[in-house]
C-alpha cells in the first residue's frame, strides 16, 4: 500500500510501486483532469504540482511521490490563472489546457508578474496541437495582473 | 467553392425539396425526434431533434457534430438560439446519439469534416429554434387568450403587448401539444442579436477544471484497460506469439489475437504496457517491408516525369508550352504527416445483453457504430454509441475503416467485458493513417512581358478515398477529387493549363489530415507562382493581383493581407516576408509571414497576419482561434512534420523525433476578418493551406533559397 496526499487528502493505494504517478491519479483516485499525451515527459499533458512545483506525473514512479503534497487540475479552484483561462477565451479541444494551466500556476508561483520570455520558458514543456498558445501567453498576464491588483477576484 | 462542395451543397437541396413539405418534415421528424431528444429527461418540451426546454427554463442543445476543439459545441448553439430567444445563460449542450435525424446533410450519414458542420446546419438548425420559438409563443398566447401575433419572445421569456410574461419553463406542458409550425419566419442578419458575435464556448469551464469528459477518461467498474500490439510493417499479421509472460504480468487479464494485432487485457494502464512489453511475436510482415522513404520519393519523381491521368486540361498546353521564350520547371515533395492529437486514439465498449455502449470522441458516428454492429453480429440499433469530447481530431478520428472502434469490438468480441482499447502516443505515431507523401512536377511558360501563358501540375501520391465507402463520392473518371484539390481549382487566369494525377497503391494507410489535399497542393502552387513572379521580376503581391483580377474574394483577402501585414515596408536586417493566398471549403485566406533565418540555417516566424473571409459566420472568435490553430498546426508540419519509413517501418515515435511547435516558437499572430454577406463558408481547415508557401516564400525572402521540399531543413538555409 501507498500512501499518496492528493489535493490535501490522503489516500491509500494498492498499486506496483513503479506505476507512473499519472495513471495512479487517473485510474486509482479518478482524477481525470490530469492527461496522458506522450509518456515520456515531453508534452506536459499530465503535468501536476508536486510541493508547488509543476512535474510530469508520467515521469514520476508513484513510491517516489509518497508522502509529497500533490495537486491536480482539480485541486486547483478559483485561482487567477483558471479566471484568465476563460476570460481570454483559451481552450480548443482541450486536451492540454489543465496541463498548461498547472504550469501557470506554477510560474506564477515562482514569477508573480513573468516576461514573454519567462512565459515561454516555462512553458515550452507544454505542447497545444490546437495552437492556444498566443492566448496562453496573453492569459498568464492576465492572470498576473489580477493578482498583482490584490489576488483572486 | 470546390466540386464537393458544390455537389454536397446540391444534393442537401435537393433532399430537402424531396421530402416535401420542405425542411421541417425533412430534418425533423417531429414524433421520432421527440423520443431521441426527450430521452434523458422526463415530461418535457423537445418539438425536434435539436433542443429541448425543462420546466425550469433551462435549454439543452442536441448537438449532431463532434467537437473537436473548433468550437461546434458553442456556435451550433447559437444558430438555434438566435431564434429560440432563449437565455444563453441556461444553455446546455449534449451530443447526439447516433440516428438518420443526426445525419450531416453532406454526408448522408452522421459526422464532422470537411469544415461543413456551420453551412450544413444554417437553415436547419435555426429553423429548429425558431419552430420552438412559435410553439412556446401559441402556448402562452393560448393560455392567454389572446392572438400569438401580440406576443414576442426574448430572454427566455414570451411577452404579451401589454406587458405581462412567462418564462418558457412554465410553458413546457402546453408547448409540447401545440401543433408544429409547417413555415416559420427567420431573422434577417441585421436582426441577429447572438449570430456574429463574440460569445464565450460553452465547453471552456469544464476543460479548464478537468471535468469535461474525453474518450480516454471513460471509466466502468471492472472495465479492462487494452493495449494492442500492433504489426512493425503496415498489412503485417501475427505469425505466433507466445504470451505466457505477458500473462504472468500481475493485473494482466487476457491476451488474444485480434486482426490488428495482439491484445493485452489489463485492470490498468501500467500493467497492459508492462504486459505487451512482454510479448513474444513473430510476425509475417507482408510485402510493405520493402518500403524506404527516399527511395519512394525517387519512384514518385519518374513517376512525374510521365503523363498522368488528366485533372483538368485548359487551351493547349502542349503547344503553348513548345512556343513560350520563357520555362521555368520545378520538382516539390512533402511527407507523410501524422495527425499527433494530443489525446492519443482510445475506444470504449461497454457490452450489454441486448447490445453494446460505445464511448469514443468519434467524427465518424454512422461509421463506426456500423462497423462495430458488423463484427458483434448485432443490428447498428442495438450499438449505442456515446460521443465524448475529442482532444483533437484534424481528420484522424474519421476512419473510413473505423480503425480504433473495429479494434475495440474485436476485443470486446472476445473478451465479453467492458474493455477500453487505448493506443499509446508511440501506436498513434506508428500505427498509421497519415496524410500522403506527395511529389509534384511542375512546369510555366511565360512570354516576353513576363505573362504566364502555360502551367502544367503533374501529382503524384496515394488516393486517400480509393478503397473506401467515399470512393464512389470522390474519385470520379480516376481522379480522386480530394488529391487534386487546390490544384485543379487554381485560381489564375492562366491560358493554357494541364493538371494530371498519378495515384499509386501501396500499403501505407492514408487518410483525411487537416485541409486534407488543399495541405499540399496549396503548398506548391502558391510555391511556384511565388518563383514564377521573382523569376519575371515581379512582386509576388502585385503578380497575384494582377492574376486575381476575376477573383474578388481571393484579390479582398490578399489585399487585406498585405495591407495589415505593411506589405513593402522595410524590415529588420535579415527578414523576409511572404505571401500566400488560396480558397478552401467555401473559405478564403490569405497569409503574409515574416520570418528570419539565423546563420545555422534555423528559421524565426516573428509574424504572421491573416486575411480571411469565410463568407457570414456566427462567432468572430472562434474565427479567430481557428485562424490561430491553422497557423500552428501549419507551421508545425512546414518546420517540423515528417513520418518515414525505413523497411516499412515509420522511423518516428513520440514528439521527440516528431517535434510540433512549442510556445518559445510562436509567432505573434494578427487575425483580419472580412465582413460578408456571402454563403458561409468552413473555418476548421482553411487556415491551414496558405501558412507553409507564406512561410517558404517568406524564407526566400530573407535567404533567397527557394524551399521545395517539407519540412524546411536548416542545413538547406546554412550560410557557408
Amino acid at each position: 500500500m501507498i500512501t499518496l496526499v492528493v489535493n490535501g487528502k490522503k489516500h491509500l493505494v494498492d498499486v506496483a510501486p513503479d506505476t507512473p504517478l499519472l495513471w495512479v491519479v487517473r485510474e486509482e483516485l479518478h482524477l481525470t483532469g490530469t492527461k496522458y499525451g506522450c509518456g515520456e515527459g515531453i508534452c506536459g499533458s499530465c503535468t501536476v504540482l508536486i510541493e508547488g512545483k509543476a512535474e510530469r506525473s508520467c515521469q514520476i514512479k508513484v513510491k517516489d511521490a509518497q508522502g509529497k503534497k500533490i495537486t491536480t487540475i482539480e485541486g486547483v479552484t478559483n485561482h487567477p490563472v483558471k479566471k484568465a483561462w476563460l476570460s481570454d477565451e483559451v481552450s480548443q479541444c482541450g486536451w492540454c489546457q489543465p496541463g498548461q494551466i498547472m504550469s501557470a500556476v506554477s510560474l506564477l508561483k515562482e514569477k508573480p508578474q513573468p516576461t514573454d520570455a519567462d512565459i515561454d520558458s516555462a512553458m515550452e514543456g507544454n505542447l497545444c496541437r490546437c495552437g492556444t498558445y498566443q492566448r496562453i501567453r496573453t492569459a498568464i498576464h492576465t492572470a498576473a495582473a489580477m493578482t498583482g491588483k490584490g489576488g483572486a477576484r | 467553392m470546390n466540386d464537393i462542395m458544390k455537389v454536397s451543397r446540391r444534393s442537401f437541396l435537393t433532399t430537402s425539396a424531396m421530402v416535401g413539405g420542405g425542411l421541417i418534415l425533412g430534418f425533423y421528424l417531429p414524433g421520432r425526434d421527440y423520443a431521441i431528444a426527450a430521452k434523458s429527461s422526463a415530461a418535457l418540451f423537445a418539438p425536434n431533434a435539436f433542443l429541448r426546454v425543462g420546466h425550469d427554463g433551462a435549454v439543452t442543445f442536441i448537438i449532431n457534430h463532434s467537437e473537436m476543439g473548433q468550437g461546434v459545441c458553442t456556435s451550433l448553439p447559437m444558430l438555434i438560439a438566435e431564434e429560440l430567444e432563449c437565455d444563453w445563460r441556461k444553455v446546455k449542450v449534449e451530443e447526439a446519439p447516433v440516428d438518420p435525424a443526426y445525419n450531416n446533410p453532406a454526408f448522408g450519414a452522421q459526422g464532422t469534416g470537411g469544415s461543413t458542420s456551420t453551412w450544413t446546419e444554417w437553415e436547419r438548425f435555426p429553423k429548429a429554434g425558431a419552430t420552438a420559438r412559435e410553439m412556446l409563443i401559441a402556448a402562452a398566447a393560448k393560455g392567454w387568450k389572446v392572438d400569438p401575433s401580440t406576443c414576442r419572445a426574448e430572454n427566455g421569456r414570451v411577452i404579451h403587448k401589454s406587458g405581462k410574461s412567462t418564462g418558457y419553463g412554465e410553458l413546457v406542458d402546453k408547448a409540447a401539444k401545440m401543433p408544429v409550425p409547417k413555415d416559420v419566419q427567420l431573422k434577417k442578419p441585421e436582426q441577429y442579436k447572438i449570430v456574429g458575435k463574440p460569445l464565450h464556448r460553452l465547453d471552456s469551464p469544464a476543460k479548464i477544471n478537468g471535468t469535461a469528459e474525453f474518450g480516454l477518461d471513460v471509466r466502468f467498474p471492472d472495465m479492462l484497460t487494452v493495449l494492442i500490439a500492433h504489426p512493425p510493417v503496415f498489412g503485417g499479421k501475427v505469425k505466433s506469439f507466445k504470451a505466457e509472460r505477458a500473462k504472468a504480468v500481475p493485473g494482466v487479464k487476457n491476451v488474444i489475437q485480434v486482426p490488428s494485432g495482439v491484445a493485452v487485457a489489463a485492470t490498468g494502464f501500467w500493467a497492459a504496457w508492462k504486459g505487451r512489453e512482454a510479448l513474444e511475436i513473430i510476425w509475417d510482415e507482408g510485402e510493405w517491408a520493402r518500403l524506404n522513404t527516399p527511395e519512394m520519393v525517387k519512384e514518385y519523381a519518374h513517376m512525374a516525369a510521365t503523363p498522368g491521368t488528366i485533372a483538368r486540361k485548359d487551351g493547349d498546353p502542349d503547344k503553348a508550352y513548345g512556343l513560350v521564350p520563357r520555362k521555368l520547371t520545378a520538382e516539390y515533395n512533402v511527407p507523410y504527416l501524422a495527425h499527433a492529437t494530443m489525446e492519443p486514439l482510445n475506444c470504449c465498449i461497454v457490452p450489454r445483453k441486448d447490445g453494446c455502449d460505445i464511448w469514443t470522441g468519434t467524427q465518424s458516428q454512422t461509421g463506426d457504430r456500423n462497423a462495430a454492429a458488423r463484427i458483434l453480429g448485432l443490428k447498428p440499433e442495438q450499438v449505442m454509441l456515446h460521443t465524448t469530447f475529442l482532444g483533437g481530431g484534424f481528420g484522424r478520428r474519421a476512419n473510413p475503416a473505423s480503425d480504433f472502434v473495429s479494434t475495440a469490438a474485436h476485443v470486446v468480441k472476445e473478451i465479453k467485458k467492458p474493455v477500453k482499447v487505448v493506443w499509446t502516443r508511440e501506436d498513434d505515431m506508428k500505427a498509421g493513417y497519415y496524410r500522403p507523401l506527395w511529389y509534384d512536377r511542375l512546369m510555366a511558360g511565360f512570354n516576353e512581358k513576363g505573362d504566364l501563358i502555360a502551367w502544367w501540375h503533374t501529382i503524384v501520391g496515394q488516393s486517400i478515398t480509393t478503397g473506401t465507402a467515399f470512393e464512389k463520392m470522390l474519385v470520379k473518371n480516376g481522379i480522386d477529387e480530394t488529391s487534386v484539390e487546390g490544384a485543379r481549382d487554381i485560381p489564375y487566369a492562366i491560358p493554357n493549363l494541364l493538371v494530371d494525377l498519378h495515384s499509386p497503391r501501396l500499403g501505407v494507410p492514408v487518410q483525411w489530415w487537416r485541409s486534407v489535399g488543399h495541405s499540399h497542393n496549396a503548398f506548391v502552387v502558391e510555391s511556384f507562382l511565388d518563383e514564377v513572379a521573382h523569376s519575371v521580376g515581379k512582386d509576388p503581391f502585385e503578380f497575384r493581383r494582377v492574376l486575381l483580377a476575376d477573383k474578388p474574394r481571393h484579390r479582398g483577402v490578399l489585399e487585406l493581407a498585405a495591407a495589415k501585414a505593411g506589405w513593402g515596408s522595410p524590415l529588420p536586417a535579415g527578414h523576409g516576408r511572404g505571401i500566400a493566398v488560396h480558397e478552401s471549403y467555401g473559405s478564403f485566406i490569405a497569409h503574409v509571414a515574416e520570418v528570419s533565418v539565423d546563420p545555422k540555417g534555423k528559421v524565426r516566424v516573428h509574424r504572421v497576419v491573416c486575411a480571411v473571409d469565410c463568407g457570414r459566420f456566427v462567432n468572430p472568435d472562434t474565427i479567430e482561434a481557428q485562424m490561430e490553430s491553422g497557423v500552428v498546426f501549419g507551421l508545425s508540419a512546414a518546420l517540423y512534420g515528417e513520418i518515414t519509413l525505413k523497411n516499412g517501418r515509420v522511423e518516428q515515435s513520440n514528439y521527440h523525433d516528431y517535434p510540433v511547435l512549442r510556445i518559445n516558437e510562436m509567432p505573434r499572430v494578427e487575425v483580419h476578418i472580412v465582413t460578408s454577406k456571402e454563403e458561409p463558408g468552413g473555418i476548421g481547415e482553411p487556415g491551414v493551406p496558405t501558412v507553409a508557401p507564406a512561410l517558404a516564400n517568406a524564407v526566400f525572402a530573407a535567404t533567397g533559397v527557394r524551399v521545395r521540399s517539407l519540412p524546411i531543413r536548416a542545413e538547406e538555409l546554412k550560410k557557408g
